[in-house]
Parts: structure tokens; sequence; C-alpha cells
């Protein structure tokens, strides 16, 4: 079988999702459009039209990221004619799910070279925007109890005995890892500024952390999902599945959540065949890819299923693991994967997570990739895994070796 | 056939339609109306161009009383076609009427409720009478409004108006509420003013047409995106995850319709509906809440002497409230306890309920015997010990009328024990109030062995002059309802017990349907009460008792962690300034340690189950002993009374509409005894059915 490898994994830096954000001027498809073009000068000797497929993972595929924003980008920079494009939706998985995709592609030797990634501008177009049945088809939404991701973190902290400080001290240390790589310099050569129209700089950094963080000031932030819980009957939904538990301890905030950011990322993805024949060097192989789930109300433990999935996939224990990504969606989210999973915490989400450096829904997974691959370089390690928790339940995993 | 609608034409061009079935007290919708219905409106558009409009009235006190619930009750699995064909006949008919292109004016006179409002609703413009009164109370039978009731209200009131004020809950508004939320357009003080309204609307509206039909026409209010994916989960904490199928269909039918065209809305309308009227629960509850209880109240209880004066023993929580009613209905009472002030304490609820000055004058209080005088109905409700009883009626036995009709509002206390205590035990009877009784519909009540059969119907007409519903029961240790409630609240301790977390045994009582979770209720009815008759049942019963896991649980609640409930602020709950706040975390003294997801031991239907399963069994032992008497009684009186779900149509109907019938219940009780306990082994009685494939009818 053909291998699939990581040739590069770039992103744009991540910018807060609101209208005062850096990035709320730029269209979704100029972010794309710039990391096309970032992989074209970082590899002269690539021609474009050996690329066969853009494949972008976006989660409110709809207004101006709608219809296909995938072979839309290709168009925009450029790419030969030949150079297709799909946009698929796996939730917050998207962006790793177009890696997958990808790498599938490669090792069954259909295709050689695939760009792979995701995008979203949260600050423009808003989350939940493309509506769908699950939530808003009253027959659909009852017979899967349906409820926000904040109270399925929220029910996993009542579950697990996560306290609001225990999920607090975790976005602190979310922070304090974030803040240690950006003045380390760790994302640099991952991170491609955004410019604008004329060449003018747009935004050179993650615009997301709060590296003054504390504990104090953490603790002082309102639970987000404890009004829609009660009032919206949410929390009656979980409870009423989660029958032993006699209320949801609400411990989810602004802070110790993922934050919404805009932002893109993309991955060269191609065989050996078609590196050598660019003159590029692959930097990781794509060892295995999983997908699993849980119940759907819970929502967020899917990656405990879909690693071990993985893992079993590429004849691995997490013992071999040096790196973890597991998307910080919500702190609980990620506590419950390294207890459930037994991971050493320390090597999970070692420079930072979406709570400090923000989650562009679709786009994240393929970011999390990049982040993983210069890491283990960085430390000489050998195996990564990068997994999120995704919306209806499902997890999705990838396991990575560094060349 | 019959003319159920007659059609009048006028010299102005004005065709009035007379609603008026003349084999029936009120119009409904059977086959006589669908077909009368179909007459006329071929006759409107045969004669349209000689007519200037049409006025929709009834000759009867109410308007229309909605669908018919016989032929409702009737349709079976395997009869879809018809009930779509059925539904759609009469969606046609309305959707005729309101494109004839003529105004059509509803003159509503009287109840336009269920079909009867959809039909005004098909109209241009609802003219009514102040003591009409409508809406869509469908679902109150497990059914929805398939008249195109949940289409045309969503297009008329937006969304949300139409599901929360008029289609969820079922609620009927009176005229004036009507006005204001749009279900009717005008409002005229007499019936004669009806038609004359009805003539001038439809002068100065010769075009009139409905807003949907219009150019451009939008739901108000739009579809809310943003709030809908919280529409389903707020029904389900309302509901409190009990398996109503009615509101689940309703929201949904709303919310789909919303986004297509009215024919369409109509077409999603009815599939929703035919499998609700298809299915067991609205036949449960059409049979529970329509023809169960109509048995019930249409108990013919003859002739019998005025009331006079109600004498109120016992001025507590109980003696206030029943004399409340009492002068709710009109009857003079005079309060008494062992003070004035305490008697007076006990007026002021009638107070606190808001009562009006002429209401209370209706009621004495008094701390001496003497103001009894001349009493007609004696209602005791001192405290439940039977010595207290027989001394209270014996200081007034010579004081009130000499036939007075004796009663005692005991939960429990053997009423043949009681009368022991009169000169006139023929005369006395059991009346078994519930609380709150200004609230609950339910009275018991109870013969004892020298009960006579004027004394009952006197007491049936006590019930009547009350506005509240009978239901007869034989005299045995806590007659039919607290017998049956007890061994529900018994089985939710024997549960906690048996290491059930106290958050599931909670749940799954109130997603069996069960209006309050079980500890809560205990709580509500103190923990005392029960072990009290707990341990006289033990000493009545001698060698023949029976132990029940929920003793011990008592007993510890009460001797050894000191909660014995709600009033004491300190139960199975935690209460701070007198709100419940949690479960007491020492439950899991009784718990030990729990595994995190039990379902694995106990599965949680089993759970539900034992409660349902552990009454109904209850239930059919009393049919047996002759404590109930009738299956509809049972029925009423365990929804009215006792809290068991409406959903199941009552604590006998449960039985028959368990998959597999009472075969099917009998083996699944077996199953349970086998698991949990032999109070599940089915009686007898149970056994028989099963076998002869018969029903608790």
């Amino acid at each position: 079988m053909t291998d699939a490898y990581v040739y590069d994994a770039i992103r744009t830096p991540r910018g807060r999702g609101k209208p005062s954000g850096a990035l709320h001027g730029i269209k979704p498809v100029s972010l794309v459009v710039g990391l096309i073009d970032e992989i074209r000068r970082r590899f002269p000797g690539l021609d474009p039209a050996d690329i066969e497929d853009v494949v972008l993972g976006v989660v409110s595929p709809i207004g101006e990221q709608g219809a296909d924003i995938a072979k839309t980008a290709a168009l925009a920079a450029r790419l030969p004619d030949t150079v297709a494009g799909v946009q698929l939706n796996r939730f917050c998985g998207s962006g790793l799910e177009a890696v997958n995709v990808a790498a599938q592609k490669i090792r069954s030797g259909w295709e050689d070279l695939v760009l792979a990634g995701g995008v979203e501008s949260m600050s423009r177009v808003a989350m939940g925007s493309d509506g769908g049945a699950w939530a808003l088809d009253p027959e659909t939404n009852l017979a899967t109890g349906f409820v926000p991701q904040g109270i399925s973190a929220d029910l996993i902290a009542t579950l697990n005995g996560y306290t609001r400080e225990t999920v607090d001290r975790y976005a602190l240390c979310s922070q304090e890892r974030a803040a240690a790589a950006i003045a380390a310099g760790h994302f640099a050569r991952s991170v491609v500024p955004v410019h604008d129209r004329n060449g003018l700089p747009v935004l050179d950094h993650d615009e997301h952390p709060r590296p003054g963080s504390t504990l104090e000031g953490l603790g002082a932030l309102p639970a987000c999902f404890a009004a829609v819980g009660d009032r919206g009957g949410f929390d009656a939904v979980a409870l009423q599945k989660y029958h032993w538990v006699e209320r949801i301890d609400h411990v989810h905030t602004a802070g110790n959540s993922s934050g919404i950011v805009d932002g893109a990322a993309l991955v060269l993805v191609g065989s050996a065949a078609a590196g050598h024949r660019a003159g590029m060097t692959p930097r990781a192989r794509i060892v295995a890819a999983a997908l699993s789930g849980a119940d759907s109300t819970i929502m967020l433990t899917g990656p405990v299923p879909a690693a071990r999935k993985a893992l079993a996939k590429a004849g691995l224990t997490v013992d071999d693991l040096d790196l973890v990504e597991m998307n910080e969606a919500f702190a609980a989210a990620v506590l419950n994967f390294t207890d459930d999973l037994k991971v050493d915490p320390e090597i999970v989400n070692v420079n930072g997570g979406a709570i400090a450096l923000g989650h562009p829904l679709g786009a994240t997974g393929a970011m999390l990739l990049g982040t993983i691959v210069d890491e283990l370089e960085r430390r000489q390690g050998r195996y990564g895994l990068v997994t999120l928790c995704i919306g209806g339940g499902m997890g999705v995993a990838t396991v990575v070796e560094r060349l | 056939m019959t003319e159920t609608i007659r059609y009048e034409r006028g010299a102005d061009g004005v065709v009035t339609l007379v609603l008026d079935d003349p084999s029936r007290g009120a119009n409904t919708m059977n086959d006589a109306y669908i077909a009368g219905m179909a007459a006329v409106v071929g006759r409107l558009e045969a004669e349209r161009d000689d007519i200037t409009g049409v006025i929709v009235t009834s000759a009867k006190k109410s308007w229309f009383a909605g669908g018919d619930l016989d032929s409702l009750r009737a349709v079976e699995p395997g009869q879809e076609t018809l009930a779509l064909e059925r539904a759609t006949a009469v969606k046609e008919q309305f959707r005729r009427l309101e494109r004839l292109g003529r105004p059509v004016v509803a003159a509503i006179n009287g109840a336009a409720l269920g079909g009867g409002y959809e039909l005004a609703l098909a109209c241009h413009h609802r003219i009514a009478v102040p003591r009409a009164e409508v809406g869509l109370p469908e679902v109150t039978l497990g059914l929805l409004p398939a008249g195109g009731g949940v289409t045309r209200t969503v297009r008329l009131l937006g969304l949300t108006t139409a599901l929360t004020e008029v289609l969820l809950k079922g609620k009927r508004h009176r005229a004036a509420k009507a006005l204001e939320l749009g279900l009717v357009d005008e409002l005229v003080e007499t019936p004669e003013q009806l038609i004359a309204a009805a003539r001038a609307w439809i002068a100065a509206h010769p075009e009139a047409a409905q807003p949907w039909d219009a150019e451009g026409y939008r739901i108000p209010g739009g579809i809310p995106y943003a709030q809908l994916p919280a529409f389903p989960a707020t029904l389900r904490k309302q509901l409190k995850g009990a398996p109503y199928p009615a509101p689940r269909n309703i929201l949904a039918a709303a919310v789909e319709g919303a986004q297509v065209d009215i024919d369409t809305a109509f077409t999603i309308e009815s599939r929703y509906f035919i499998e609700l009227v298809r299915g067991p629960i609205a036949k449960n509850m059409i049979k529970a809440f329509f023809f169960d209880l109509n048995e019930v109240n249409a108990r013919d209880v003859g002739d019998t002497p005025p009331i006079g004066t109600v004498a109120v023993l016992g001025a507590g929580m109980m003696g206030a409230a029943i004399a409340y009613v009492c002068a709710r209905a009109g009857l003079p009472v005079v309060l008494r306890d062992v003070t004035r002030e305490a008697a007076e304490r006990g007026k002021a609820y009638a107070e606190k309920l808001g009562a009006s000055k002429d209401l209370l004058d209706l009621i004495t209080p008094t701390g001496e015997a003497r103001d009894l005088a001349g009493a007609g109905l004696v209602i005791e409700a001192v405290f439940e010990d039977p010595a207290l009883k027989h001394k209270v009626f014996a200081e007034i036995e010579d004081v009130v009328s000499p036939g007075a009709l004796l009663c005692s509002n005991t939960s429990t206390l053997p009423i043949t024990l009681l009368a022991e205590g009169v000169r006139r035990p023929s005369d006395f009877i059991g009346l078994h109030f519930f609380s709150p009784v200004d609230r609950m519909p339910l009275v018991e009540v109870i013969r004892g062995e020298k009960t006579s059969e004027e004394t009952l119907r006197r007491a049936l007409a006590v019930v009547r002059a009350l506005r509240k519903t009978p239901i007869v029961v034989g005299d045995s240790r806590g007659f039919f309802t607290s017998r049956v409630i007890g061994t529900f609240t018994n089985e939710g301790m024997a549960m906690l017990a048996e290491g059930v977390p106290p958050a599931t045994i909670e749940q799954a009582s109130t997603q069996a349907g069960y209006p309050a979770p079980v500890l809560a209720l205990m709580d509500e009815l103190t923990l005392t009460l029960p072990r009290r008759i707990s341990r006289e049942n033990r000493a009545a019963a001698g060698d023949a008792w029976v132990p029940h896991p929920a003793d011990a649980v008592l007993e510890r609640m009460i001797d050894d962690f000191g909660r014995p409930g709600r009033s004491s602020g300190a139960g199975f709950y935690e209460y701070e300034e007198g709100r419940r706040v949690r479960l007491w975390p020492g439950l899991s003294a009784f718990s030990g340690t729990a595994p995190e997801n039990p379902s694995a031991e106990i599965p949680f239907a089993d759970v539900q189950e034992r409660m349902l399963f552990i009454e109904a069994i209850e239930s059919v032992r009393c049919l047996e002993e002759g404590v109930l008497l009738s299956v509809p009684e049972a029925n009423v009186g365990s929804i009215l009374g006792i809290g068991y779900p409406g959903w199941t149509g009552g604590v006998l109907q449960y039985i028959n509409q368990y998959p597999g019938g009472p075969a099917g219940f009998a083996e699944r009780a077996r199953e349970l005894a086998g698991r949990y306990g032999e109070r599940f082994t089915p009686p007898a009685l149970l056994l028989t059915k099963a076998a002869e494939g018969a029903l608790f009818l």
C-alpha cells in the first residue's frame, strides 16, 4: 500500500471571532487563497497541476463559506482547471477529517497529491447558522436528546466530579502553555501572516490568548450554560437520560471553553512519488486514522473510542505516544479524555490549545496536525495522536509518525 | 341522513348555516356532520353568485363541541387510510369554505372547542359572546387538532403563541382572553347582537379572504430559528420526560407545517394525527378523561334532602380547605376547632385563597359545639386517631340536626370502626378529600358496614354539590386510594434500599408520568404517617404480616436520621427556607457505594414499571376484595386522586393496554416477582382475565 506523507502543514493566525477581530474584514475564501499561495512559494518545484484535489472542512458551509468553498478557493488561487475541490463537514472534526480523507486517497493509490485543511470565519458566518434537523426538527431533536455542547461538557464535569476550580486550572494551564509556545516561537513555522490586497500586514500572530490570565480572573467569569440549561430545558433533557445525576454543575465559562476565532489551515498530503517529483521531503507519515462515537447527549467523549481504534489500527498503545493533541473544545472534554485513556497530561496539548488559541471549527483539526508535527520535530519524538470531540458524539483520531 | 346543518338564505343574500344536530344535545364532528357539511358547502358554491356572505352559528347551547370521540377511539392500526380520508374530507370542506370568495363569519354563541373551533378558524372573522369559550383541547385526550387547527393557529398567531397559548396545553380561553390573543376578532354582548354584527362585517368586507391566501403572506414572527432548538427541550422539561406523544406530534406538525405551503401543512398535520389516533395512549386518555369520567359523574343519586348548614370539625389544613370548598359551593359552614382562635386560623385559609367577602361570610368559625346546632351535614377532619374522632362526634351528635349526614374525612381508618362512636352508624360514611382540597377534583366515598343506601346517595349528592367527582369504595384499611398510593411510595423506598440511586428513582417516577417524584412526595406526606399506618397494619395482620423492604427505610429515616419530611425541614431532601434544594447526600447510607451507571443492575425500565405495576396489582386486589366496585372508578380515582399517570388511562386500563394485554401484563408481573419480590405475583382475578383474554372494563 502507498504511504501517505505530510509534506507541510500551515495555518493562518487565529483572529478573534468578532467584529473587532483582525480577520473579520478578510473573506474566508481569501484566507484559503493566502495559504495556497504560501504552499506554492514554499515548494517552487511543485507543479500545481499535480495537485488533484483540495479537501476543506467547513462547519457552517453557507453564505460565503457555502457552495463548495474548496473548488472556489482553487479557482480564486488560479490553480489549474484540473484541480478539483470538495468541502466536507464532520462538525468540529472537519479539518482532521479532510486530512484523513486526503490520506485515504493517497493510500488507495487513486490520487497522489492533495491539499487538505479547513476554514471557518466564525465572525462572519455564525456558528449554527446552517440550521440542520438535529437541532431544528422537533421530532429529530426529541428522539436524539439534543443539547448544546456546553451542556454536554458540564454533564461530563458533573459525572467525573470536575469542579469549577479543576476546569479553570486546566484553562490556566492552556493559557500558560500557549504563552510559552508563542514566546519561544513554536508556531513560527506553521503560521502564515495574513496580508490585505495591497500587501499590507493584517495579522501575523494568534489574537485570542490572554497570557496574563489568573485563576482568580477565570473564577470570576459567569457559567455560560446555566441559563440555557435551566430556561431552555436542556438540563432536563440531559438529566432524563443520565437519570442517576440529580443536577448539572455548570462549570464551563468563556474562559475554560474554546475560543471563537477566524482562521484557515492547509496540509499538503502526498505519496512518496509525488514528493519526489516536486523535490519535497516528507515530514511525517500518517499511520492510521479512525472514527468512532459516544452517546450524542454527553457528546464529547467520542475521542476515547476513536483514539483506541486508531491506535489499534496502528498497532500501537498509549505508551508509544510521545505527544497528543486533543482539541480543547471544553476543559472537561480534555480532562475526561486523559483520565479515561490514561494518558500522561504532560504530553497532551503541550503548546496550549483552543482554550487559549481558539477553535476555528472547520480548520482546527488540520491546525492540530501541524502543531503536533512541529512539536514532534522539536522534541525528536516519534508518534503523535491528534483527536477531536465532535457534534453528535463522534470522535476522530489520527496517528502520525515523525520521519 | 338527518340534516345537521340548516341552510337559511336571507333576502340580503346572506346565508346562515345553523349547526343543529337533531340526534344530539351538542354538535360533534360525526358522520352526519361530515355529510351535512358536504351538502352545504356544495350548495354555497353552486349558489355563490347569489350569495353575499355566510354566517355560521349554532342552535345549541354550545356552538360546536368538537370531535366525535366514539369514532375517534375506534380507529385501530390498519385503518390509517380510512382515518386519513376522513381527516382529509373535513379539511377539504373547511378549505372550500374559506376559499368560497364570499365573507364567512363565525357567530360563536357558546363553547367552540376542538373541531368546533377549527370550523371557526376556517371562517374569515370570528365574533363571540362573553360566555363563549374557545380552544383546542385535543392534547388533553392524547390527540392533535387535525381539522386544520395546528396549521391555521400557527398561521394566525405565529408558532410560539399558537404552541404555548393554544396547542400544547389545550387551554380553553374565555371570550375576552381569546380576543386579546387574537383567537376571536370581535365581542358582542348578547347572542342577538351576534347576527347583526356578522351581517355588518359581511357588508363591510365583501372581498374577505384568509390572510394565508393573500399574496406575500408571512407567518407572524416567521420561524424563530434561534429559539427553535430549545422548543423540544422545553417540552421535555415540562412533561418531565413522561411518555405523552400528542405534544410531541403537535410541536412537530406545527414546526414542519410552518415551512411548507398550507395544503402540504394540512397533510403533515393529518399524518401526525393518525399516528396518535391509532395508538394506545389516545385511547387510554379518551377512555379515562371522557368515557370513564362521564360514567362516574353520571351516577344517579335520585332525590335527596337539601344539605343545609355544614359543620366542619377540625380547622387544620384539611378542615379549613373543606370549609372553603363548601362555602365556594354556596353552603353555609360552621368551622369548629377546640378554640375560636384555632377556627379563625382555619377560616384565614379561605382568605389566603382569595375568597370574596360573600364567600367568607358563609364561614363561621367557632370553638363551641352549640354553634353547630341544626347542621345537616357534618364533616370531621381532626387528627387520625379513632378515640379523638369518637370524642368529637360524641360532642356534636346531639347538637346537629337529628338526621344530619355524618362524614369522616379519614384517609385510612376503617369507617366501620369510626361509626361505632355514633348512635346512628347507618348515617355515617367516609368522605375522603384530597389535598389541596380546593384543586383536587376527587372525593373517595367509603361505605362502612352499616352505612345505608340513603346515606350513600346523600353523600354523593354532597360531592356533586361541591362539583367534585366521587368514587364509591368499600371499607378496608386505606380504602382504595391510600392503600394503592402506599404501594407506590413503598416501592420507591424499597428501591432506595436496594441501591438504586435516589436521583434515578425520582427520574423514573416522573418519566413514568407521575406528577411528583416518589421520594419528594414522601417528604410532602411526611414519613411518620405511613410508618404509623404500617405499624397499625402490622398489628392488625398479626401472623399474616408480610414485611416490606420499605419499612426499614422509614424507621431509619425517622429514628436514626431524624428526617421525617418536609414539614420538619428534613426528609429525603434537604430544605432551605422551606424550599426543596437537593436530595439528602446521606441517602447513600441506604445505597452503599453506587456504581457509576447502575442501570446495568436494575434496568431503568424496571424502576419505572415497578411503580406502575405495584399500584395496578394492588388495584386488582382491591377489585377482588370488593373494595373497588367498578373499573371506571378505579381508573378515574387513580388519576384524579393519587397521581397515577394520565397517559395510562388509569390503574386498570394500564393493564388492558400493556403490550399483550392482561396476559402480557401478568407475564411481566411474574418476571418482576422473580426479580424483586413476591408482591408482584399476579392476583387470581388478573390471571382469570389473562386466561380468558378479557379486559378490565
